[in-house]
């Protein structure tokens, strides 16, 4: 029997997070040793496992299955493909990268390290997920820990209402999506919950067309797809860093990535019937998202809707159904997580130092913070889609793939481009140059060492992905293969 | 009314019953014996002597697959009423041991009586095949748990709670009876298998039947605090010593649906629409308004009363597919109400377990006064915190695969929009549990360096149900085959 690496994955971080409880209260630094140490496993773990997938063989691989409730179908299955081994990877460095960005919290670290990590348990859980009751599961593992996170750890002005409103939206979602769920496994008559079985269970089009809309959108709130965004740029604001990191960099995609596995991979026929729609939804999310974070005065606000705005592309990307689409929106995923955790990092570093993020007060953060700067310039860069940055690589093929299927529709995203350029030009032009107010002069500092090697190990992998992106694309190539095999061979 | 030769199996089909006597005659005559500053160990005798019989009748008193009636039709031994004994044995047992710590009870040798009394009633209720073995097994159960509500005699409001269950528990107990008469008039017997049969044969006016299941609907429903019949769980969950509160919301519960489920199944196929009908009306009235009206209390044991309400009303989803007639959506059906009990027994006792051990060093009840807990007590914050998740229903814990298996069991039944109801419920819940939480980890004050000191039993129980509580949320398929056994016994 091989290694069960991804089961390693999957329960190092909740394991980690037992034995810090048991480390006595007072000893914080041995709470922070034993966080990184764990995440660090978890990482190294996930780059193997990421470097190691066999493109050439392509679909599930690490495959691990175990029974869990044989008299319901019910298994314990977990899998890669070209679409979550990036997810995995990103999830690890998240995890890492955010540990070393929350060394500095005092206020009892033993309970933080202990929900994030529980948190991270759930989103490896479900980027794993081959069935469809672990797939819940997990899910609902990922998102309770965030209120505590958020209302305990929180921006101390809207850390209760947001934590409270982000919730609700995420639960209401999931268990809209489990009726959902459940009415797929009673009505394929096959007694499992196994998504790849289900896969081929032939649903009727009437019966996928009716609840595409359930289940898709129950997942999608956490994708925070348009009406249903509104939870998320609260709760990245009120988050701490680490939180924000991960709740824009990961849970979106869960939310996301959640949608089209059981969503679009399930009910292919209800995703061509109803993806019209969805489009325009990913359209508004695109445009007035960009809009709306081109008008905020708060740092943190601007980077909260600029994800509202990249995630609307990455489900565009999945509303063409077209092989450069998902390519696009799969890339994209990854390619957000980084860049979206890089910008909170650094808004984090500036907040801790300046403690506003009003953006008007701010200025000159360059001379204090070279490398914060620097890496914020490289997330801006990503976020504009710059050629030779990972954004390029992600936003090219699905303007590519929006572009025929409606072009129209295309016309009016790339809009959001210019707008994006706009409010990061502004952001970089008022935070990081001209004059640093005096009211900071010898009070703030640069970032500390382990801030700077989260920063550095963040845009290194943007401008990798961007300059190879063969390292990327062909995996992620498979992965849209196999759900393009589902839709019809299209 | 013995027919044919003696058998003694049916005595160890009772072994649990008996054994209990046993243990209470050990506690009367210790009670008689030990000196006062002693007497605490009672607790400590009384659960250890109940974790010996639920082993031992594991070991010995399992019933055969195929279910008989035995003691002349009295009883019943089937899986079903097995299953709940050993839930009954489990709560009681905690319950000893948070009332050992529970300074606040006198004349402890005939709290644990009272409560093994209760105990008795309760398995019979859970195995009575006979309408008047049952009714007796319910005053059984009650006329103790009237006492035990109202224990602390120097306290208004548990002598009021004592005295208003008494009065609303005899009102339903007498409807109730009203409605047995009824169903012997009708039938000629009173055996609860055989009355299906009569009724059938004899063409009885379904109204007249549907009136009678009224009549004893009003009993169950006010053990298991269905709406309309849940206004005294409230007043009586505030009053009563907190262990107490938590046997009655916990065990005494899981009994009236182990006698819901076998007298609607059993006894009414003849009008199963019908009973659908009502048991999904009392179902979406159960959960909606304990939880709306769970949101607006300050007090956490009232609190708990509606949520309590709200999850009663989640059982009954189970019970409303069990009334599809299909023999699979059926046992799922059952399968997921025993297992939906079994969680939210172990679950609430321990929601229980840490308002009394709060309750009992600081005196209060208020969820205001839970503010920074979780600097004075981090372990018993974290039992709370895995307690209230699994009533909200979060994996991995019990609650979560609880009302997976119930909504699943609606949605089997074709009752997509009671799992909705259902869903849309579990919402507010999530609400009010994190609004607790919420205080307990997020709130100061004035008392943050003031610990919340553990006595050693409710360590250890408190320990049990959290670790029970993680292990049905996780490696739920050994619980669920034994809620699916209990299911197939039924037919």
């Amino acid at each position: 029997m091989q290694f069960p690496i991804l089961s390693v994955i999957v329960f190092t971080p909740i394991m980690a997070g037992m034995l810090i409880l048991l480390i006595p209260e007072q000893r914080k630094t041995e709470v922070r040793m034993a966080a990184l140490a764990a995440a660090t496993f978890a990482m190294l773990l996930s780059i193997w496992v990421y470097f190691s997938y066999d493109v050439a063989a392509g679909g599930y691989q690490f495959v691990e299955k175990y029974t869990w409730l044989p008299s319901l179908g019910i298994s314990y299955h977990v899998g890669v493909d070209g679409i979550n081994t990036p997810l995995v990877l990103l999830t690890g460095v998240v995890m890492f990268t955010g540990v070393l960005i929350s060394w500095g919290l005092d206020d009892r670290p033993r309970e933080f390290f202990a929900f994030l990590f529980i948190l991270a348990t759930g989103v490896f859980g479900v980027f794993v997920a081959l069935d469809l009751f672990m797939l819940f599961f997990f899910y609902e593992i990922a998102v309770f820990p965030m209120y505590l996170l958020i209302s305990i750890w929180g921006w101390k002005v809207t850390r209760e209402y947001a934590a409270m409103k982000l919730t609700l939206y995420l639960f209401i979602g999931s268990v809209v999506a489990l009726v959902g769920a459940l009415a797929m496994y009673f009505t394929s008559g096959m007694g499992t919950f196994d998504m790849l079985a289900l896969e081929g269970a032939g649903f009727s089009p009437e019966f996928q067309r009716f609840w595409f809309p359930f289940v898709f959108l129950g997942f999608a709130v956490l994708g925070g797809i348009f009406p249903f965004h509104n939870w998320s740029p609260d709760g990245h604001v009120a988050a701490p860093t680490a939180v924000s990191m991960f709740h824009a960099g990961v849970l979106m995609k869960l939310g996301a990535f959640a949608a089209l596995r059981v969503g679009v991979m399930l009910l292919p026929e209800g995703a061509k019937a109803h993806m019209w729609w969805i489009i325009l939804l990913a359209l508004v999310n695109v445009v007035y998202g960009a809009f709306i974070a081109s008008v905020q005065t708060d740092f943190k606000y601007v980077i909260g809707f600029s994800s509202v705005s990249h995630m609307g592309l990455v489900m565009m990307g999945f509303a063409t159904l077209s092989s450069n689409g998902l390519l696009g929106s799969g890339v994209q995923m990854f390619s957000h997580g980084i860049m979206t955790a890089l910008f909170f990092a650094v808004v984090g570093i500036v907040y801790d130092q300046a403690h506003t993020r009003e953006i008007p007060k701010l200025g000159g953060f360059i001379k204090v913070a070279p490398v914060a700067t620097f890496a914020f310039i490289v997330g801006g860069l990503v976020s504009m889609g710059m050629p030779g940055f990972s954004g390029f690589i992600a936003e090219f093929p699905i303007f590519m793939g929006v572009w025929r299927t409606y072009p129209w529709i295309a016309i009016v995203a790339v809009i959001s481009i210019v707008i994006t350029a706009s409010y990061i030009i502004r952001v970089v032009g008022k935070v990081f140059f001209g004059q640093l107010p005096d009211e900071f002069q010898g009070h703030v500092h640069d970032a500390t060492p382990l801030d700077k090697v989260a920063l550095v190990l963040l845009s290194t992998i943007l401008i990798v992905v961007g300059v190879f992106p063969s390292v990327m694309v062909p995996l992620v190539q498979s992965g849209v293969d196999n759900i393009l095999r589902l839709m019809g061979g299209a | 009314m013995f027919t044919g030769p003696f058998d003694a199996s049916i005595i160890l089909a009772i072994f649990p019953e008996i054994s209990i006597v046993v243990l209470g005659g050990l506690i009367l005559i210790l009670d008689l014996i030990l000196a006062d500053e002693h007497k605490e160990s009672l607790g400590w005798v009384t659960a250890g002597g109940l974790s010996l019989i639920l082993l031992a009748s594991l070991a010995v008193a399992r019933p055969g697959l195929e279910p008989r009636l035995i003691w002349g039709g009295m009883v019943r031994q089937d899986w079903l009423s097995f299953i709940f004994k050993m839930v009954f044995l489990f709560g009681a047992a905690i319950t000893a041991l948070f009332s050992t710590g529970y300074e606040r009870l006198e004349k402890r040798g005939e709290f644990y009586l009272l409560m093994l009394a209760s105990t008795i009633g309760m398995s019979f209720m859970a195995s009575a095949a006979d309408l008047i073995m049952l009714f007796l097994a319910i005053e059984t159960t009650s006329i103790p748990l009237y006492v035990l509500a109202g224990f602390i005699i120097r306290d208004d409001k548990s002598t009021e709670a004592g005295f208003k269950y008494l009065l609303f528990g005899a009102m339903t107990s007498s409807v109730m009876l009203y409605g047995f008469s009824l169903l012997y008039g009708f039938a000629g017997t009173t055996n609860i298998y055989e009355l299906a049969t009569r009724i059938m044969a004899g063409n009885l006016p379904g109204a007249a039947l549907t009136g009678s299941l009224l009549l004893v609907l009003v009993g169950f429903g006010f053990k298991i605090s269905a709406v309309p019949l849940h206004f005294w769980a409230p007043d009586v969950y505030e009053g009563a010593p907190t262990p107490v509160a938590g046997f009655l919301s916990t065990a005494s519960k899981a009994a009236g649906f182990a006698v819901l489920v076998r007298v609607l199944l059993v006894a009414f196929p003849a009008i199963t629409q019908q009973w659908g009908a009502i048991a999904a009306a009392l179902s979406v009235a159960t959960m909606t308004l304990g939880n709306l009206l769970a949101l607006t209390q300050s007090n956490i044991k009232r609190m708990l009363a509606y949520s309590s309400i709200a999850h009663a009303g989640y059982a009954l989803i189970g019970v409303v597919a069990v009334s599809t007639g299909v023999v699979s959506v059926t046992e799922l059906g059952v399968t997921s109400v025993v297992f939906y009990l079994i969680a939210y027994v172990i679950t609430n006792l321990a929601a229980f377990g840490v308002v009394a051990a709060f309750g009992r060093v600081t005196g209060s009840d208020e969820i205001a006064a839970y503010a920074g807990l979780s600097r004075r007590a981090p372990g018993l914050s974290l039992v709370m915190l895995v307690a209230f998740l699994s009533l909200a229903g979060m994996p991995p814990l019990g609650g979560f695969v609880a009302k997976v298996f119930v909504f699943a069991a609606a949605v089997d039944a074709g009752l997509v929009w009671l799992a909705v109801v259902g869903v849309l419920n579990s919402i507010i819940g999530l609400y009010y549990y994190l609004t607790v939480l919420k205080v307990v980890y997020l709130y100061r004050s004035e008392e943050d360096d003031k610990p919340v000191p553990l006595k050693g039993s409710y360590a250890l129980a408190l320990g049990i149900l959290a670790v029970g509580i993680l292990l049905v949320g996780t490696f739920f398929a050994p619980w669920f085959d034994w809620a699916t056994t209990a299911a197939a016994a039924m037919f």
